[in-house]
């Protein structure tokens, strides 16, 4: 695997096209099965993301993306979710087939994983040192001693202040973006090659998200780290993402460079979903009306045929009905499943 | 701005403190400033949009300026009449006019009523219409909010999230009020089913001339929906203006660090990096707010007489009020028209 | 729960009727199917009930029909069960003993759900009041149910009116906390709030937001307190508190077995397979009611 230096430039999008990809999710298939009908939360998804690389995931709640990132670490409650195909390769091995204690290996300590809720996934009973410090013993057989010195420099890396004092308090003493920053340090102490980052900001004031997010990033920078940020806020993934995959009913129905995707989108629902955001640019007054996408995200449990946006595209013809429609290449590094995608092509994505 | 005849709603020098429950009889004396001193006022047919971080009080100061609770000081004046100490009782001929539509539309309906009744239930309270004449009122309502009545007898957990903000709307709506609380009304919706919700509000805003009282944290939401805005800063408002004087011309420091916190749906340039104000630190604690103004221990500009003195709210520019030292033409820094928007000062505060 | 879209895109169940009871009954024959275990213990207590019911249909003779020269006699065609040390046979005394029991832990559930409702509901409401009675609650918590019990008997004599009642008030404490509970956490929910923002009085609120979101709740602790006081009644009887010795409950008839143990095992093996069999039953009904009632929230997936 051939690490170029391209890893190591600032936030532009130019950085990574000749990177290897550190980790490849290949068509994978995760299906939940209840009492009523199997759920098909990831139906086929594949993306990849590079070293130093920030991927954006984004689509709104039940498109899959969170349970894709599950997959990855195959942290996926089974029963009822079960991981039914695909692969996930990171270099070369494919994560499905390792056995559990080799994952275990691999989890915190060269994948790491951020969630949402910063309070409920620290353990409200050990204070932020023995958190901490439980990650460096367990993979790198620091002794307490050690591990309890690097936890200081990680929370020094994150920018907590009193990094001594923290190590002896409880989560509950932390603010919410403290706490985030935590655990951060705790995903980055081993110096992971890939960091999943689960809607990390959602929970938190846009002043700290603000924090959280230019951490985040530099942190990427300087660790090499690929990064993949899962959101529903199109603003995050402008603003860290250098490519983005677009989710929707567990499938993937768009893929682009970050500029390419904001300025030509060109599957109907993620032009859909740029419309409906109300723009945040002094220009644009009140009274107007936000271009609204009709209906509601679709039940996974329901057998579809098709394309499953169809029912609320306005742009839908018999066959988006009929089909599902492949995942097609429009432009270099930009694909799309739509069957009418070259109708918007030219088009600005924000009419 | 309506200029005609006086407003439907008036809040002048309003405080919220809460006891602090951590002594052996629950009250040792502390007390947390939820609500600070809070003035404004809302006309006909107006929105006014509230925004602020976690813990600044905007969520108080809507439940108290619906008297959901009581007001520890200050006045609140309905269609001119002063309602600030108005009984429990003496208040519910005043519940007609003004509503609440919440945040978490799971939690918002009772769970064990029909849609149907939850709607019907401000109509049967005030005995509105004969109980005959009733559901086609409530089927009324669920078209105006875009149900089918037919789904009257559904129960709430059988609707999407988008749907039962819909209903909490119908029945924010049913006693035709004037002034309608939202409080984070489409914070915990999709952004595709926001704007259909969004859309909703709008248009019922100008059929009814509803005035809402419009709290959030998102501010391109308030943007769009709000024709002023107050900013709130740990229980006060730090500025006051027009839509698009403040989104336009921040006066606030704070203003500014919100607006440029607001990750935009607009890609960074190749090479070009945004220019950003990243505020460093927490919000202090509302129980012992720092002394003079308290955005001091977070402003990239604060300087000493901000650690002495609490800025007045003044008027800076006509309609546009705010309360900073900045600003005030007998500050010592005063004079600064607009102050730079650049790195901030390096002091970390965690 | 399978859901279809229909053209405007609003979520509607196939299998959910109108109706709070037709809602209740599709619930019902869906969690038989899909939770055998549940619906298992439902059809098991049922037998014990018809059991109870229809006892003098049920091959038995007078339960208190003293006849010595058959005492003690092993389980045979004529005697089921065999006979216990005085000659009285023994399955019809354990058949009419099912009454005994599933009287006192009907009766014990009912009531301190009953009482316990009403005292959490104005704990809940008023400060005052909660922290008045709660203290009391919490005095009577601390002593353990049986001696509890065993001392109301004492203080009351021996009668199945007195063994509810004693069972009663060591079980009520339970009840009020977890009543107490669910209303304080209802009194902040949003729809409460909008309640009041609506205009509707105070007890209006109660009746119509709060109590049945109670109910849930408080059924699936009846089953419980009805598993726990046909236990504590089967004790009391063993240790002498409980109902009068003529009186055919479990617990008597075990602790007439004590001492005959090693002759005639059957007198407390029987007996005790019945009260666990029957408290099994409860148990697991409670576990399935509380199923049916409670996922209608967690069915947002």
């Amino acid at each position: 695997m051939t690490i170029s230096s391209a890893g190591m430039q600032d936030a532009g999008p130019v950085a990574v096209e000749t990177a290897e990809p550190v980790l490849r999710v290949r068509d994978l298939q995760t299906h939940f099965f209840t009492r009523d009908a199997v759920v098909r939360a990831v139906d086929g998804v594949s993306y990849e993301v590079a070293r130093g690389e920030t991927l954006g995931v984004v689509g709104e709640s039940g498109c899959g993306k969170s349970i894709s990132a599950l997959s990855i670490l195959r942290l996926i409650p089974s029963p009822p979710g079960r991981i039914v195909g695909g692969e996930i390769r990171f270099h070369d091995q494919n994560l499905l087939e390792l056995p559990m204690s080799e994952m275990r290996a691999l989890r915190g300590n060269r994948i790491s994983m951020i969630f949402q809720d910063p309070m409920t996934s620290l353990n409200p009973v050990m204070t932020v040192g023995a958190q901490l410090g439980e990650a460096l013993q367990l993979h790198q057989g620091l002794s307490r001693a050690e591990a309890e010195d690097q936890a200081a420099e990680m929370l020094k890396m994150v920018r907590i202040s009193e990094p001594e004092r923290r190590l002896r308090e409880y989560p509950h003493q932390l603010s919410g973006g403290m706490r985030q920053r935590v655990m951060i340090a705790m995903a980055l102490c081993c110096k992971p090659e890939v960091l999943i980052a689960d809607e990390p900001t959602t929970a938190l004031d846009v002043t700290v998200q603000a924090q959280i997010l230019e951490l985040i990033n530099d942190l990427r920078e300087k660790l090499g780290t690929a990064v993949v940020m899962i959101t529903h806020d199109l603003g995050v993934v402008a603003e860290t993402a250098q490519r983005v995959v677009v989710m929707y009913a567990g499938r993937k129905v768009e893929e682009a460079l970050v500029e390419d995707l904001f300025d030509n989108a060109l599957h109907p629902y993620t032009r859909g979903l740029m419309a409906a955001i109300p723009s945040h640019a002094p220009e644009s007054g009140d009274g107007g009306r936000l271009a609204e996408i009709p209906g509601i995200v679709p039940s996974l449990g329901a057998a579809m045929t098709g394309c499953s946006f169809a029912p609320r595209c306005a742009h839908a013809t018999e066959v988006c009905h009929n089909e599902y429609p492949p995942l097609e290449e429009a432009r270099s590094r930009h694909t799309v499943a739509c069957w009418h995608w070259r109708e918007f092509a030219g088009d600005k994505a924000r009419p | 701005m309506t200029a005609s005849s006086a407003p439907l709603l008036e809040v002048e020098g309003l405080r919220k403190y809460f006891p602090l429950n951590d002594g052996w009889f629950s009250n040792s004396g502390r007390q947390v400033h939820a609500v600070d001193g809070v003035s404004f006022s809302i006309g006909y047919g107006e929105t006014l949009g509230l925004v602020g971080e976690s813990g600044c009080g905007k969520s108080t100061v809507g439940k108290v300026t619906l008297k959901l609770t009581d007001p520890t000081a200050g006045k609140i004046r309905l269609r001119g009449k002063d309602i600030t100490g108005l009984s429990r009782g003496q208040m519910r001929h005043h519940r007609r006019d003004m509503q609440v539509i919440f945040q978490d539309p799971y939690s918002s309906l009772n769970p064990r009523m029909a849609a149907g009744d939850i709607v019907a239930e401000p109509l049967v309270n005030f005995n509105v219409a004969p109980r005959k004449e009733i559901p086609e009122q409530v089927a009324e309502l669920f078209q105006r909010v875009g149900l089918r009545p037919e789904q009257a007898s559904r129960y709430p957990h059988e609707f999407s999230g988008g749907q039962r903000q819909r209903l909490g709307i119908a029945r924010a709506l049913a006693l035709r009020p004037s002034l309608i609380l939202g409080d984070e009304p489409v914070s915990a919706l999709d952004v595709s089913v926001q704007a259909q919700v969004i859309n909703l509000l709008v248009d019922l805003q100008k059929e009814f001339n509803l005035s809402y009282l419009f709290i959030a944290h998102d501010l391109a939401v308030v943007q769009h929906i709000s024709h002023r805005v107050a900013v709130m800063y740990l229980g006060k408002i730090v500025e006051l203006a027009d839509t698009k004087a403040l989104f336009g011309n921040p006066l606030h420091p704070y203003t500014e660090a919100l607006l440029a916190a607001v990750p935009k749906p607009v890609p960074v340039g190749r090479g070009a990096k945004r220019k950003r104000i990243i505020l460093q630190g927490d919000v202090p604690s509302p129980v012992t707010p720092p002394s003079g103004c308290r955005f001091r221990t977070r402003c990239p500009h604060a300087f000493d007489q901000c650690k002495v003195e609490e800025p007045a709210f003044r008027e800076i520019e006509p309609g546009h009020w705010a309360a900073c030292h900045l600003r005030s033409p007998a500050s010592k820094a005063g004079g600064m028209a607009n102050p730079a928007v650049g790195e901030p000062s390096p002091t970390a505060n965690g | 729960m399978l859901l279809t879209r229909e053209k405007d895109g609003a979520l509607a169940s196939r299998t959910v009727r109108d109706g709070r009871t037709g809602q209740f009954r599709a619930a019902a024959i869906r969690l038989a199917r899909r939770n055998p275990v549940a619906a298992s213990g439902v059809l098991l207590l049922t037998l014990v009930v018809l059991l109870a019911v229809f006892a003098p249909l049920a091959g038995t003779v007078d339960p208190d029909a003293i006849s010595p020269i058959h005492r003690l006699r092993s389980p045979s065609l004529e005697h089921w069960f065999g006979t216990d040390s005085v000659g009285r046979d023994l399955y019809s005394r354990i058949v009419y003993g099912t009454r005994v029991s599933l009287l006192i832990g009907f009766s014990v559930a009912v009531l301190s759900t009953g009482i316990g409702f009403l005292i959490g509901l104005l704990a809940g409401f008023n400060r005052l009041a909660d922290a008045l009675l709660m203290r009391i609650m919490d005095g009577l918590m601390a002593v353990p149910p049986i001696l509890l019990a065993i001392a109301l008997m004492a203080l009351s004599g021996a009668s199945v009116g007195n063994v509810i009642m004693a069972i009663t008030i060591a079980e009520v404490p339970r009840v009020t906390r977890l009543v107490r509970s669910v209303v304080l956490t209802l009194r902040d929910q949003p729809f409460v709030e909008a309640a009041h923002a609506a205009g509707t009085r105070g007890w209006r609120i109660l009746f119509i937001h709060i109590l049945p979101n109670t109910v849930a709740p408080l059924i699936v602790q009846a089953t419980y307190v009805c598993a726990s006081a046909m236990i504590i009644e089967a004790i009391l009887s063993f240790l002498g508190a409980g109902a009068p010795p003529t009186v055919p409950s479990w617990g008597n008839i075990i602790a007439e077995g004590r001492t005959l143990f090693l002759v005639a095992p059957y007198i407390v093996i029987v007996p005790s397979l019945f009260l666990s069999v029957t408290v099994l039953a409860v148990n697991l009904l409670g576990d399935g009611m509380r199923d049916a009632l409670d996922p209608r929230l967690a069915n947002r997936m």
